[in-house]
C-alpha cells in the first residue's frame, strides 16, 4: 500500500505500455496519464475496506475440478485455422524475423 | 403489410405456424425497415441480407413439410457483434477485427440456429463491450429511438436499438457490468443478465471472463423467457457453465407473486435522483398491490462496487486482449481505439509486479464481501428490486471526455456481475417521455421466479406498449 501512496497515483505509462505491447503517441500518453490518475484515485478507495480477515475469492460458480473426458474431438482444419491470418507460408502462420542476419 | 411495431415473438410465432405470414415475408419486412432506418440509427454493423433470406426459405420449406418446429422457428433476430457467426463478419465494433470472418459459431448462435431463427445481422456496440453509451464503437454510435440526440446505453447499444425500433424481434447481448440491463433501461426493453454460467460464453469475444454473462433483449417478458429456454445450458466448451437443469422459463409464468418477499436495498435509493427514486417506489407499490411483501434491506458493500469492478474488469480485459497479436488473425494492436487502450493500460498496471496485491488481490477480497451481501440478503427475501440506471438516457457526447463519469453510469448494475447473480431489466415507466427501467435481482439460478415476477408487473403496467415514433 505504501508504494501506491509514495507514487502519488502516477502511473509510469511508458513502462506499462511496454508491458502491454502498446505503442502510444505522446498525446495519448498525456491524456491517459491524467485520466488514469483520476481513475486510480477512485479505485484506491478500496483501501478503506477492512479485509484483514477476508480471503480473496477465486471464483463465484462454486464448481470444482471441472474436466471433460480426455477424448479426441474434431477440430478446425488447417485451412480454417489459417483463414484469417494476415500472412501465411506453406500452411504456417508467417511472422517477422526476430533475429537479424549477421 | 405486417405491423412490426406491435409484433412480439409470441404473435409472430402464431402468424408463422398458422401460415398467415411466411418466414420470407417476415424477414423481408424487417430487412426493408433496416434499410430505411439503419442509416440514421446505426444499429447494425453488418446486415446478413442474403443469408437471412436463405434461412427464411429453409424455414418455410420446413413449415410446408409440416415439420415439428420450435416457437423460435422463422423469428428474425440480431446478434451483438461479440458473437462469432460462421461466415458472417464479427468485429466487436473494433477496427482490430474490421475484416474478421469467424470459421465457427458461438455455442449460443448454433443453439439458436438449431431452432431455425433468422439471423438478420450483427449489431453495433461499444468496441469490445467497453462502455455504457455505445459511443466507444469504432464505427460511430447507435442512436436512441426515443430521442436520437441521446445514447441508447451500452455496451449492447445496437442490440437494444434494433429491438426498440423494430429492426429485429429480439437481439442477443453480453452483460459484464450492465451492458444488457442499461441499454434495456434506456430503450424500454426486457433485458436479461442471467446467472454467471447459465449460458455458454464459448465463441463470444471475451471481455472480463469472471464477469461476462450472455443474455438477450426482447419487448416482452414472455418472449425473453422463451429465448432462455434455448440459449441456456451446459457446454463442454465452457467449463464455467452449470450442469443444473434448464427449466421451462415460460411455463407457469402467469403464476403470480402472492406472498413473495421482495427486498428494497437502501443503498440503491439513498442519493438516487428524486424522479428515478419515485419511479422505483411506484414499482414497489405495484408489486405490493399484486400481493408481494416489500421489505427494506441493506447491501452494505454496495458503495465499493464500481471501484472493485474497475480493478477486476480492466485486469481481465488486459489479459484477454493480449491475444490480439496481429499474427493469427485480426489487425495489429495499433488499431485499438482509445477506450480499449485505456483499459489495457489500467489493467496491465493493476496486475503488474508490485501492485497486484494492492489492487487485484484486494478487489478479490472485497468481491467476497459483495457476494456475501447478496447471499445474506437472499436469506431474508426471495428477490430484490432496484433501479437499473441513475435516470433516463443521457445525451450523446455528454460523458465522452470524462471516462470516470462514464464508468459511474454502471453504479447500479456492476455489483450484480461481481456477485454473479441473475437480474432482469424491465420497463419501469417514463421520465420526461424517456423510458427508465427497473431491475429484479434474484439468487443464483432463480430466473424462473424472476420471470414470474416481471410478468406480473408487466401485465399490470404495460409500459412496453409505449413504443418510440421513429
Amino acid at each position: 500500500m505504501s508504494k501506491i501512496k509514495n507514487q502519488k497515483l502516477k502511473i509510469d505509462i511508458d513502462h506499462v505500455a511496454r508491458l502491454a505491447n502498446l505503442k502510444l503517441t505522446n498525446e495519448e500518453k498525456k491524456t491517459f496519464e491524467s485520466q488514469l490518475a483520476e481513475i486510480v484515485g477512485y479505485i484506491s478507495q478500496l483501501e478503506k475496506v477492512d479485509t484483514e480477515k477476508v480471503e480473496p475469492i477465486g471464483q463465484i460458480t462454486g464448481q470444482e475440478n471441472v474436466a471433460r473426458k480426455d477424448e479426441t474431438r474434431p477440430s478446425l482444419s488447417q485451412e480454417d485455422a489459417l483463414a484469417n491470418a494476415p500472412k501465411t507460408h506453406n500452411g504456417f502462420f508467417e511472422v517477422d524475423a526476430i533475429f537479424e542476419e549477421q | 403489410m405486417i405491423d412490426l411495431q406491435n409484433l412480439t415473438i409470441k404473435e409472430a410465432s402464431n402468424l408463422l405456424s398458422s401460415r398467415k405470414v411466411s418466414a420470407v415475408e417476415l424477414t423481408e419486412a424487417y430487412l426493408a425497415k433496416i434499410e430505411k432506418y439503419n442509416p440514421s440509427l446505426n444499429a447494425y454493423l453488418t446486415v446478413n441480407k442474403s443469408g437471412a433470406i436463405e434461412q427464411a426459405e429453409k424455414v418455410d420449406k420446413l413449415f410446408s413439410q409440416k415439420a415439428k418446429l420450435s416457437p423460435l422457428a422463422g423469428i428474425p433476430i440480431a446478434f451483438k457483434d461479440m458473437f462469432s457467426t460462421k461466415g458472417v463478419r464479427t468485429t466487436a465494433a473494433s477496427k482490430v477485427l474490421e475484416n474478421y470472418i469467424p470459421v465457427y459459431d458461438a455455442t449460443v448462435v448454433s443453439k439458436l440456429n438449431g431452432q431455425n431463427v433468422i439471423n438478420l445481422g450483427k449489431t453495433n456496440q461499444d468496441a469490445w463491450a467497453h462502455g455504457s453509451s455505445g459511443e466507444n464503437s469504432d464505427f460511430g454510435p447507435a442512436k436512441n429511438p426515443y430521442d436520437t440526440n441521446r445514447v441508447p446505453g451500452g455496451s449492447s447499444s445496437g442490440s437494444a436499438v434494433s429491438v426498440s425500433a423494430d429492426l429485429a424481434l429480439a437481439a442477443t447481448g453480453t452483460d459484464t457490468g450492465g451492458s444488457i440491463r442499461l441499454p434495456a433501461s434506456f430503450c424500454n426493453l426486457v433485458g436479461l443478465k442471467p446467472t454467471y454460467g447459465r449460458v455458454s460464453r464459448y465463441g463470444i469475444i471475451a471481455m472480463a471472463s469472471s464477469l461476462d454473462s450472455v443474455g438477450h433483449f426482447t419487448k416482452t417478458v414472455w418472449d425473453n423467457a422463451l429465448i432462455l429456454n434455448y440459449s441456456a445450458g451446459f457446454d463442454t466448451n465452457d467449463a464455467t457453465t452449470s450442469q443444473s437443469k434448464v427449466e421451462n422459463y415460460a411455463e407457469g409464468i402467469e403464476k403470480g407473486i402472492k406472498g413473495l418477499k421482495i427486498g428494497l436495498p437502501k443503498e440503491y435509493l439513498d442519493g438516487l435522483d428524486p424522479e428515478t427514486k419515485e419511479l422505483v417506489k411506484k414499482a414497489a407499490g405495484f408489486l405490493e398491490k399484486l400481493g408481494a411483501k416489500i421489505i427494506d434491506i441493506s447491501l452494505p458493500n454496495t458503495e465499493y462496487g464500481v471501484a472493485t469492478y474497475y480493478i477486476i474488469q480492466p485486469s481481465e480485459v488486459s489479459s484477454n486482449l493480449a491475444r490480439y497479436d496481429g499474427i493469427r488473425f485480426a489487425n495489429p494492436r495499433d488499431k485499438f481505439g482509445a477506450e480499449a487502450k485505456r483499459r489495457i493500460i489500467l489493467g496491465t498496471y493493476t496486475l503488474s509486479s508490485g501492485y497486484y496485491d494492492a489492487y487485484y488481490l484486494k478487489a478479490m477480497k472485497v468481491r467476497r464481501l459483495i457476494v456475501k451481501d447478496f447471499t445474506d440478503a437472499f436469506e431474508k427475501v426471495d428477490l430484490i428490486l432496484a433501479p437499473t440506471s441513475t435516470g433516463p438516457a443521457f445525451k450523446l457526447g455528454e460523458k465522452v471526455d470524462d471516462p470516470l463519469s462514464m464508468y459511474l453510469a454502471d453504479v447500479y448494475t456492476v455489483n450484480i456481475n461481481i456477485a454473479g447473480v441473475p437480474s432482469l431489466n424491465i420497463p419501469g415507466g417514463f421520465i420526461d417521455n424517456l423510458p427508465v427501467g427497473i431491475q429484479i435481482i434474484g439468487p443464483n439460478f432463480s430466473e424462473k421466479l424472476i420471470y414470474q415476477t416481471a410478468f406480473a408487473f408487466e401485465q399490470e403496467t404495460k409500459f412496453y406498449e409505449r413504443t418510440p415514433s421513429i
